[in-house]
């Protein structure tokens, strides 16, 4: 295995033939798994195919029904010892999940329950509350925060903890897409900054571009391939996990211009209207989902639209996905987008023919890695 | 009507002027049915946690004798408790019978079951993901019981509310087992029973306003500390 420099990183868990059951059912199946020291491992994969569960079986919250998980190496051991083991772990789950009671009493209960002196809670608890932009909340009830601060508090909670492996659960679903953008940016940075070794489930491909350093694609409780985000995502090994990873574009541009958080994007001969304050002159990634884009006939294009971008090409290749089909359209660069089945028969769509391609400024998710 | 107007005249008369056998019965009330709901609170609630939280073999049949015992009627716990505690019972030579000790065991045999059930429920309703955050930032397992029972306040209070409710109004086994002697053993229930049979109406009805009147206030008092931290 041990075949790419990057392999070379220290292991931090080690999962090998894992198989778990939720009530009798085999739900995942891994013959070996391994999460490095200081690096970002990102588990993406449908609904469905137990990535949730795959990531509280390595944060060892389910009990695998066999095969062995190793942390440094060392297997896990009796009751005391997975307690102490635990203690150096910290889960964020989808939902944020906080007690009810104050936020500061949120953030100190894993710290109390490690007997830490009362200066230490204190200072981790102030640190990692202002970190995350909630430090004015302390005194809140958890049940009165809205989605996006409860979400910072359930972040703060887990770093407070000073963990060796961090896991995440789709930390971002569930909060409006401004809100979403702030929290992955803040994440990101905190991440960056920390190094702490990081597993994390999403099923947005844009936060597994972001965030990974390795990408595991799980499909029906199976690994079907491992690889840094950028082998995973141009090159998928069988059409199952194509079929996954190419559902959305991704493209490499500079941006141009910004003025008032509004920036143009220059990649292969066009220009795209993003949402953004990146400054002029910096690389970007830009990732847009296919079900974020529309096709309209080059006749409806007198009809004004509030969406930024509108582009004109050629559909170069279409392909049926049960009820939905994905259409390739040229516009200088090519881009995926997935229609209706009917939207397709009623605009009597053929390859060869010119359409117009529309989409919202904010539906490009920037990335800067 | 005349006899409820001149029960609830009676009432007021007898509380005015402290009455101080009618005291003595309503305190005897609360000092049985209060330690019998703490009692059953001590046994309940780690029941209906271990019910709720763990997984054995055995824990349905266990929940179905837990919520047979939810609706067990207060005379035939008075009957089982009284063969027990007689005389001749397997544990005559405690020399509980007829005593407020005999009602403290029976009451506490009718709360516990409520209690634990009430526990089982309000621990059941909680997220399960919620157990495994609490477990996740590394706490004990005690510890996690412990936060998941705060978590489960509310519908806990309502299961204190209920076991105080189900044994300050009961009165078939207080009978049975203590017999309504005057000055050891009578309580509001049982005077109740005792004056409405004599045709004391009024001083029955003057009975039950007091009793209403004490439950009132308990609950009250519980109801302010459920409410308490209650967000709006």
């Amino acid at each position: 295995m041990n075949t790419t420099p990057k392999t070379d990183a220290a292991v931090a868990l080690e999962a090998s033939n894992l198989s778990v059951k939720l009530g009798g059912k085999q739900v995942l199946d891994i013959a070996a798994l391994q999460v490095r020291t200081n690096q970002a491992l990102v588990i993406i994969g449908p609904n469905g195919s137990g990535k949730t569960t795959l990531l509280l079986t390595l944060a060892l919250l389910i009990k695998p029904a066999s095969g062995t998980i190793k942390y440094q190496g060392q297997s896990i051991g009796n009751n005391a010892a997975l307690l102490e083991l635990r203690r150096k772990l910290a889960v964020v789950f989808q939902e944020p999940l906080l007690l009810n009671t104050t936020v500061w009493n949120n953030i100190t209960l894993g710290l109390r329950a490690r007997r830490l002196p009362a200066e230490e809670i204190k200072a981790r608890t102030e640190k990692w509350l202002t970190r995350f932009g909630v430090a004015g909340l302390a005194q809140r009830q958890a049940k009165t925060l809205s989605g996006g601060e409860a979400k910072r508090v359930s972040l703060a909670r887990a770093f407070a903890l000073q963990p060796e492996v961090l896991f995440l659960d789709e930390p971002f679903n569930g909060v409006d897409s401004p809100t979403r953008q702030a929290l992955m940016e803040d994440f990101g940075s905190v991440l960056q900054e920390t190094q702490v070794t990081t597993v994390m489930v999403t099923h947005e491909r844009s936060e597994a571009l972001m965030m990974a350093h390795r990408v595991i694609v799980l499909i029906d409780g199976h690994v079907r391939q491992v690889g840094t985000p950028e082998e995973v995502f141009s090159s998928p090994v069988d059409e199952e996990v194509a079929n996954f990873v190419e559902a959305g574009n991704i493209m490499h541009g500079v941006v141009s211009s910004q003025s008032q958080g509004q920036a143009l994007i220059d990649a292969g001969g066009q220009s795209f209207d993003v949402v953004s304050n990146l400054s002029a002159g910096t690389k970007v990634t830009m990732f847009l989902h296919d079900d974020d884009i529309t096709i309209a006939l080059p006749m409806a294009q007198t009809q004004r639209s509030s969406a930024r971008n509108h582009f004109t090409g050629k559909v170069t290749k279409f392909f049926p996905t049960g009820s939905q089909i994905r259409v390739t359209v040229d516009c200088g660069i090519p881009l995926v987008v997935l229609i209706t089945r009917r939207s397709w028969e009623e605009l009597g769509l053929k390859i060869g023919d010119t359409v117009i391609v529309t989409f919202k400024a904010s539906s490009i998710h920037l990335i800067t890695k | 009507m005349g006899i409820i107007v001149d029960g609830i005249k009676q009432a007021f008369l007898l509380l005015i002027h402290g009455d101080r056998q009618m005291l003595q019965i309503a305190w005897l009330s609360l000092v049985v049915s209060g330690t019998a709901t703490i009692l059953s609170l001590l046994v309940g609630i780690p029941l209906g946690s271990l019910l709720g939280l763990a997984k054995f073999p055995g824990r349905r049949i266990v929940v179905s004798l837990v919520n047979t015992g939810m609706g067990a009627p207060p005379v035939v716990v008075g009957l089982i408790v009284s063969i027990f505690l007689w005389r001749q019972g397997l544990l005559g030579f405690l020399h509980l019978m007829y005593s407020p000790g005999a009602m403290i065991i029976a009451q506490f045999i009718i709360a516990f079951p409520i209690v634990a059930g009430f526990t089982l429920a309000a621990v059941q309703q909680l997220d399960p993901k919620l157990k495994l955050q609490i477990i996740a930032l590394g706490v004990s397992k005690v510890q996690m019981v412990w936060q998941l029972l705060l978590e489960a306040r509310l519908p806990l209070m309502a299961a204190v509310m209920a076991g105080f409710g189900a044994v300050i109004s009961e009165v078939g086994a207080s009978m049975m087992v203590g017999a309504n002697i005057t000055g050891q053993t009578r309580v509001m229930t049982t005077a109740i029973v005792g004056e409405n049979s004599k045709g004391n109406f009024a001083l029955a009805i003057a009975l039950s306003v007091i009793l209403m009147a004490i439950v009132y206030v308990v609950t009250l008092m519980l109801t302010l500390i459920q409410q308490r931290n209650k967000v709006r």
